[in-house]
């Protein structure tokens, strides 16, 4: 009997005859099963043997079975495992992929290298009172500057209101409602009446740094840039300084940035295409904070200095990432945008 | 500013070895930008030549050639002593003195060099030139003939034409107007060198005794008039080819020897001049502000009406030039004026700056007026032109000389010796302090460490401490100035509302939506393509005066207007499935919006006055939009995908909500642009706070979109308003879960939103409700549908009984009853 099942389990190489051999050969109605029962009436000196050969044999057969079980059940798994088996370079193209635009990250950015000094980040509104964005910033109704930028002015001309023609109405707003020490960057969207070409545009977004404190200098200034300058664009680049006009800040300059590119190295600017052999680039503006704006905005400017500095976030993406047209930043074709992903 | 580089070097002895651009640098260190260096492009052999003979020889295209013979100097000329060139002008005769280019000049202007070439049977040696092909201005129609015995055979015409020259066009600040002339450029050049400066204006006035009868009736805006007559004036005298040179390479034009002066006088000392002809004036003149409606014909032909905030110069026939900046008609210097009545007057800037806006009338010495000048000049500007009119046109000057008024002395301006060192952070000794200051024209007083400084009469912008620092830290370098970095106190970080709009940014982009950036600029025919009611009050704008089109004369109040734009550009580029968002402010106008007010700058407004301003300005709320079309889930090997319908929109607003911890209401609206039976109000406490859903087809059809375009938009800031400082706490129970399921038939018109809230709140043992099936056809009756929910209940300290469930099954049954809905059988 046992060897018959042995013999049987040997030769079951699915689960369904193993468990048939299973009833054949242990089951209620086994041989085995039956010659248990049996036992009983066998005489009383000759049950011991026969219940000890019984138990030997089912148990070596349930053994071979759990054995051959567990060979089956491996050898199903391989089967089953290998004809499922799949193209994994098919494409799983199905859910749509979002992305931010490099104004939105590039702003977040810049944001978080001030955040990271201590500064904050300040907004205002973008029709914004002609007081707030001229003569609190000493750009009087007569001042030649006034003209020069280009402003769209609302309907009619004396509401007095604006489309605030540079960020700098959101220093003037927070020097009129806090008090010193003040680190502030005001990146945001402003407005000058320039068609929309592939340099210029009506809108378009900057950022804005204004910092008012015991003791600050135009050192300060320097000092602020070029660490700007350098979480931007990385180690050893630096910012240098020409003088210009702004009627906000006095001394005001121009500020150049090293060539990101180039880094002005004597073997590489005169080809370089992107300061066009200059070795820097123009990034902004900058100076002290006017004494007149500090008194307008009610700062003491005998115990109060400052400087504000500012960059255009457009130009930034445009030159570092060779964009020749700007119009591709504001039509919103979504291939513009999709490269740039989530963060810059 | 075009500076002749020649005309600069008379003025300021700079070294040879100086080259134009190292000139041009430095001079932007000292805040003359250049914008850029002019220059002919001319080179090569173009020289002096005097026409021996001219054989006229007619063509059989009907014109007529001129077979010269020219002498171009022995250096030159042929063995013959001259060489052939064939011409087509006419303008010359033989003897005349022309400008030859011989093979190998390269002229800028015909974009090729020139070569001996054959043509009409001769072999042309070379070119006789014309102006035009020169890029000189002046007659185009024939060649130059050089005045007799200015010139040489065979001397270099680049020199003698002044083509070699290079002119500096050098961007001029509006606080540095003294730089608008020869003068000024010349006396920074002088500074940035560290050379003396010869002023062109120290010019000694001869006049004495009564001029010119002048009275001053506006000194507010005419501080000082001064006048002189030149007479016996030869009209048909030409320019000198120096002067006209000079003035056309400044970037005016030559017009006649007397308006030439003038405005060669201009350029040099940066005085504007307005010459009279004598003969022309009735009376006395009287400076006076003009009466409402006077009417002045000005050079330019133009009749303009006056105001009272002009100032005119008139005569007895009243005004007769619009002061500082447009001469009238009547009076204006001609071809036959031979006496001539020069005025250089002081006019403010504030007046001149308004006159020549209104009149949109921007001229040479409007811009200078406007930006100031040198208040000391009008007597010595006179005497230059007289000297000049007198030397180059054989006028005689009158004696008389009239100076009506004075000017007034700079006010001083005192610092510490210390700021320019505090402010700019660079060490500068005290010295070195008042030696700058000096050297750009001021009189300096020390005294300890008090430093009092009077600017010189052309520098306007020095009025505050910190404007002699600048022209300090100009003179020290701005490369001078160190770099430290600041230590800002400890900072709060991002504001709760910045960190919810980074957070709503990221979560769109996660929901697979593309961020754009649009104008936020609108007109009435956009809100006539989302088909806006006429009275619908985001048809309210906040317009503009000077608006970029006509079309777009206003501000936006909802961001689907840039939004519909950019999907109908990406669809046109051949995407099919673009789903885009934008947040960004839209201005919302207040009805009863006051103007926004104007404040002294000398102190801080008040805060009453402060809030003043939110008084006026309109409402700028950010808002967050969105627009779907195509395919959501993509179709492709793995299976059919799915269109974008009105459920994303509603689902991507429900999850920036969540992720707000803000719990909002959907309900059913019928808003345009929205398809009315697809339209969603999104409610928060009460108050709709935006739309989403599928747009209405007419919608889509006037911006030539695809059916089935998906849209929202929402008050961004009300929804970061209403979100909570902290998330809802975790709350839940580790007891055994009971799920029962109810379907429910109720009346179609009911919301399943509504019934879903009836059950959710029927029992405290309904810990989740969702809808599963939605089922309306045969087994229910016409007009109902049937719902059915999956509640999962449990308490949160036992297992539930029997009973438990049971009674929370018909409390949710009752609940949901009471919306009219029945158990399904």
């Amino acid at each position: 009997m046992r060897d018959e099942a042995l013999t049987a389990i040997a030769g079951a190489d699915t689960l369904d005859a193993l468990k048939q051999v299973r009833i054949d050969h242990v089951g209620d109605r086994s041989p085995l099963a039956l010659a248990n029962r049996e036992i009983g009436a066998l005489p009383p000196q000759a049950r011991k043997d026969a219940g000890q050969r019984v138990g030997q044999a089912r148990g070596a057969i349930n053994q071979a079975l759990a054995a051959k079980t567990a060979e089956v059940e491996a050898a199903e798994e391989e089967r089953a495992l290998v004809t499922e088996s799949v193209d994994v370079t098919l494409p799983w193209d199905v859910q749509p992929v979002g992305a931010r635009h490099p104004i939105t990250t590039l702003s977040e950015h810049i944001a978080d290298i001030f955040v990271a000094m201590g500064w904050e980040i300040a907004e205002g509104p973008e029709v914004e009172a002609e007081w707030l964005n001229f003569d609190a910033l000493n750009l009087g109704p007569d001042h030649p500057a006034r003209t020069m930028q280009d402003t769209f002015w609302v309907t009619p001309e004396r509401a007095a209101m604006v489309l605030r023609t540079h960020t700098s109405p959101v220093q003037a707003r927070t020097m009129l409602t806090r008090q010193p020490p003040i680190y502030i960057a005001c990146p945001g969207r402003v407005f000058r009446t320039d068609e929309l070409d592939a340099t210029h545009s009506p809108v378009f977004h900057q950022v804005e740094g204004l910092a008012i404190d015991e003791g600050l200098s135009m050192g300060h200034l320097k000092g602020t840039l070029d660490h700007f300058a350098r979480a931007i664009y990385g180690d050893g680049m630096t910012t240098r300084f020409r003088p210009s006009y702004f009627p906000f800040t006095e001394p005001s300059a121009e500020m150049d940035l090293l060539c990101y590119v180039c880094h002005n190295e004597p073997d590489a600017v005169a080809d370089c295409r992107t300061c066009k052999g200059e070795g820097w680039v123009e990034w902004g503006g900058c100076g002290v904070v006017n004494p007149r704006v500090l008194i307008a905005c009610g700062v003491d400017p005998e115990r109060y200095s400052g400087f504000a500095f500012g960059i255009g976030i457009d130009r930034t993406i445009t030159s570092r990432y060779d964009i020749a047209d700007l119009r591709d930043l504001f039509d919103g074709d979504i291939r513009f945008t999709q490269p740039f992903g989530v963060e810059l | 500013m075009k500076v002749p580089v020649t005309w600069l070097r008379e003025l300021v002895q700079l070294p040879d070895d100086v080259t134009t651009e190292q000139l041009a640098a430095r001079l932007t260190q000292f805040d003359l930008k250049l914008e850029e260096i002019i220059s002919s492009g001319i080179s090569g052999p173009l020289v002096v030549g005097r026409v021996l003979s001219i054989v006229k020889e007619p063509q059989k295209n009907g014109k007529t050639i001129n077979w010269c013979r020219v002498d171009v100097g022995p250096e030159h000329n042929d063995a013959d002593g001259a060489r052939g060139i064939v011409c087509g002008a006419h303008n010359f005769v033989e003897g005349d003195l022309v400008v030859v280019s011989l093979p190998g000049t390269v002229l800028p202007a015909l974009g090729f060099e020139i070569t001996a070439r054959k043509t009409y049977g001769h072999v042309s040696d070379g070119m006789i030139c014309s102006s035009a092909e020169l890029g000189l201005a002046g007659d185009a129609s024939g060649i130059i003939v050089l005045d007799a015995d200015s010139a040489a055979p065979g001397d270099d015409a680049i020199a003698l034409l002044g083509l070699g020259d290079e002119i500096l066009d050098l961007e001029v600040n509006p606080d540095r107007a003294y730089a608008l002339s020869l003068r000024g450029v010349g006396r920074d050049t002088a500074l940035a060198y560290g050379l003396e400066f010869a002023d062109p204006a120290d010019i000694e006035v001869t006049g004495a005794g009564e001029g010119y009868p002048v009275t001053v009736l506006d000194p507010d805006a005419c501080p000082v008039f001064a006048a002189r007559a030149v007479t016996g004036f030869d009209p048909s005298r030409p320019t000198p080819a120096w002067m006209a040179q000079r003035i056309e390479q400044a970037g005016m034009r030559s017009i006649s020897l007397a308006v030439d002066i003038t405005n060669y006088v201009m350029l040099e000392i940066g005085h504007p001049i307005h010459g009279f002809d004598l003969s022309s004036l009735q009376g006395p003149i009287v400076v006076r502000r003009a009466n409402e409606g006077e009417k002045l014909a000005t050079l330019d032909g133009v009749v303009r009406t006056l105001s009272t905030d002009d100032t005119v110069v008139t005569d007895d026939r009243g005004p007769i030039s619009l002061a500082g900046v447009m001469g009238g008609a009547e009076t204006e210097l001609s071809s036959t004026t031979t006496d001539i009545l020069i005025e250089a007057a002081h006019w403010k800037a504030p007046m001149i700056a308004r006159t020549a806006r209104r009149h949109n009338l921007p001229s040479e010495a409007s811009k200078r007026y406007e930006r100031g000048v040198d208040p000391e000049l009008p007597a010595r500007a006179t005497q230059r032109v007289a000297n000049l009119l007198a030397e180059l046109g054989g006028g005689t000057i009158e004696d008389g000389l009239t100076v009506v008024g004075s000017a007034t002395p700079r006010p001083s301006v005192g610092m510490t010796i210390g700021l320019p060192s505090r402010v700019t952070g660079v060490d500068i000794d005290a010295a070195d302090v008042v030696e700058a200051l000096e050297r750009n024209g001021c009189d300096v007083a020390l005294d300890h460490e008090s430093l009092t400084a009077t600017p010189p009469s052309w520098r306007f912008d020095l009025n505050d401490p910190n404007d002699l620092v600048e022209e300090v830290l100009r003179v020290v370098g701005y490369d001078q100035v160190p770099s430290i970095l600041p230590t800002a106190p400890a900072g709060r970080g991002l504001t709760v509302a910045q960190k919810l709009r980074r957070r709503v940014g990221t979560v769109l982009a996660g929901d697979g939506l593309v961020e754009v950036k649009t104008f936020p600029f609108a007109g009435q025919a956009d809100f006539d393509r989302l088909g806006l009611p006429a009275d619908d009050v985001r048809r309210r704008q906040v317009l503009l005066e000077n608006p970029l089109s006509a079309e777009e004369p206003g501000m936006t109040t909802m961001l689907l207007t840039g939004l519909l734009k950019s999907l109908a550009l990406n669809i046109g580029r051949g995407h099919a499935d673009v789903h885009i968002t934008e947040t960004g402010r839209v201005f919302l106008p207040r009805p009863d919006a006051a103007e926004a007010p104007i404040y002294g700058v000398d102190r801080r407004p008040t805060d009453d006055e402060i809030a003043a301003f939110a008084a006026a300005l309109p409402d700028q709320p950010h808002h967050v939009g969105l627009v779907m079309s195509g395919e959501r889930v993509r179709t492709g090997w793995a299976g059919p995908g799915r269109q974008a319908t009105w459920g994303d929109a509603i689902a991507i607003v429900q999850h920036l909500a969540e992720e707000l911890h803000v719990e909002i209401e959907v309900q059913p609206a019928q808003v345009m642009p929205w398809h009315p039976g697809r339209c969603a109000a999104i409610v928060l406490n009460g108050a709709t706070i935006g739309h989403a859903g599928e747009l209405h087809p007419r919608v889509l059809k006037a911006y030539g979109l695809p059916a089935r375009v998906a849209a929202a938009e929402v008050d961004l800031d009300a929804l970061i308003d209403a979100s909570p400082e902290i998330g809802p706490r975790p709350d839940f129970s580790s007891f055994p879960v009971a799920k029962e399921d109810l379907a429910l038939i109720v009346d179609d018109s009911v919301a399943a939103a509504s019934v879903h809230q009836a059950l959710a709140a029927a029992s405290p043992l309904i810990e989740s409700v969702r809808l599963f099936d939605v089922y309306s056809g045969d087994q229910v009756p016409d007009g109902k549908k049937s719902l059915a929910f999956a509640l999962r209940l449990r308490a949160p300290d036992r297992t539930l009984t029997d009973a438990d469930i049971k009674s929370a099954r018909e409390a949710a049954v009752s609940a949901a009853g009471s919306l009219g809905a029945t158990l399904r059988a």
